[in-house]
């Protein structure tokens, strides 16, 4: 749990993408605005969240709980790496 | 929140939500969201529950969408299948099924529970406010306010002043939207109001050109949004809505209008025989499980 948490954040960056794409029926980017003019409703976010904390196992709460977090899944990847490492107890420093 | 051991001061707002379906649901999460307290009654108790849960989510979707007001604690929640907990109530917010007997029903009773000069609002999307007055002890109590699904995203409410619908009730929708924060567009009674008496025949519309083969719904859904700029689609608006509730809110404005494009298209008929209600019932135009 001390190595660096690039090659875990790029295996979610996968992971995640390819929900959306499940989800959604669309390819997308890692860096793509999904919540931008025309791209996915607010209850569909909410959805995301839901989904994130089921299968990563973390809680989204009080000042995390905004849609900046979850505008690409680079972002949302950035989120659950953090919210992971708190979760397992925090030693990241 | 510590200066003061206890506070024996009322709530400026203390609202009693009737009907603890989608927009009882909504509303409330509106209400709680702004610091007002909410007392949600529905005869059923395993909906209640359910609506209870409901609520948690919901609460969290306007926290994520920067909905609600930055440092205002949440209003405490109480839910009760007795009509009895109107009686303390500054506001009644009446969200049960659309259908004018049914409503006029729970009206004429709150109205008997409720201290004179509590507003009465009717949450109704197509009934005209002034054919539920009648049903009230004191008519001039009743206002429409037609919140739209989800009250806590969408900023604007449409109000509906009824014939009888005296000053004071007016005074008190408006500062309770006030301390809602919504806008309020204040128009005379009508079936349909202004909102439902265009969408309504929109989405009837919508299902027929899909039920007539001429698109798909995800086809209709992307012209109106790609070119006509509707945020959502209508057929993504209706199972947003329930299609249960809409076909009832066509069948109101059918009746009361004539207007045939009004009546209940086949395929939607179908899709609520079928139990196919939209996103509350996991299906609906659009598959969301």
């Amino acid at each position: 749990m001390t190595t660096a948490d690039t090659p875990n954040t790029h295996d979610l960056e996968k992971e995640l993408l390819g929900f959306l794409e499940g989800r959604t029926g669309t390819a997308w980017d890692a860096d793509t605005d999904l919540f931008d003019a025309g791209g996915l409703s607010s209850l569909f976010a909410m959805q995301v969240v839901v989904h994130l904390e089921k299968t990563y196992a973390i809680a989204v709460r009080g000042a995390d709980l905004r849609l900046d977090n979850f505008r690409t899944v680079r972002r949302m990847a950035e989120l659950v790496d953090r919210l992971r490492v708190a979760a397992a107890g925090g030693r990241h420093g | 929140m510590t200066t003061a051991p206890y506070d024996d001061s009322p709530p400026r707002h203390a609202l009693t939500v009737l009907g603890a379906g989608v927009m009882g649901v909504g509303i409330t999460v509106l209400a709680l969201g702004h610091g007002l307290p909410v007392h949600l009654v529905d005869i059923d108790r395993e909906r209640l529950d359910r609506a209870a849960d409901l609520i948690d989510g919901e609460l969290r979707l306007a926290e994520l969408m920067g909905a609600l007001p930055a440092g205002t604690a949440l209003g405490t929640l109480a839910t009760d299948t007795s009509l009895k907990a109107a009686a303390g109530a500054t506001a009644v917010v009446e969200a049960v099924t659309e259908n004018a007997a049914i409503k006029a029903a729970v009206l004429s009773e709150v109205s008997g529970l409720v201290r004179p000069g509590t507003v009465l609002i009717t949450n109704t999307s197509s009934i005209p406010v002034d054919e539920l007055a009648g049903a009230l002890e004191r008519p001039e109590e009743l206002v429409g306010t037609h919140f739209m699904n989800p009250p806590y995203l969408i900023g604007t409410a449409e109000v509906v002043r009824g014939a009888r619908t005296g000053d004071a009730a007016m005074a008190a929708v408006a500062a309770l939207l006030t301390a809602l924060r919504r806008r309020a567009v204040v128009v005379r009674d009508a079936p349909g109001f202004v909102t439902s008496r265009i969408l309504h025949p929109m989405i009837n519309d919508a299902a027929r050109v899909v039920e007539e083969g001429t698109a798909t719904a995800e086809d209709v859904d992307a012209l109106m949004q790609g070119c006509l700029g509707h945020p959502t689609g209508p057929l993504r608006t209706a199972d947003l809505i329930g299609i249960d509730n809409l076909v009832d809110s066509l069948t109101v404005l059918h009746e009361r209008t004539g207007d045939d494009g009004c009546r209940p298209t086949e395929l939607l008929l179908r899709l609520v025989r079928e139990g196919r209600l939209g996103r509350k019932s996991g299906r609906g135009f659009y598959d969301y499980t």
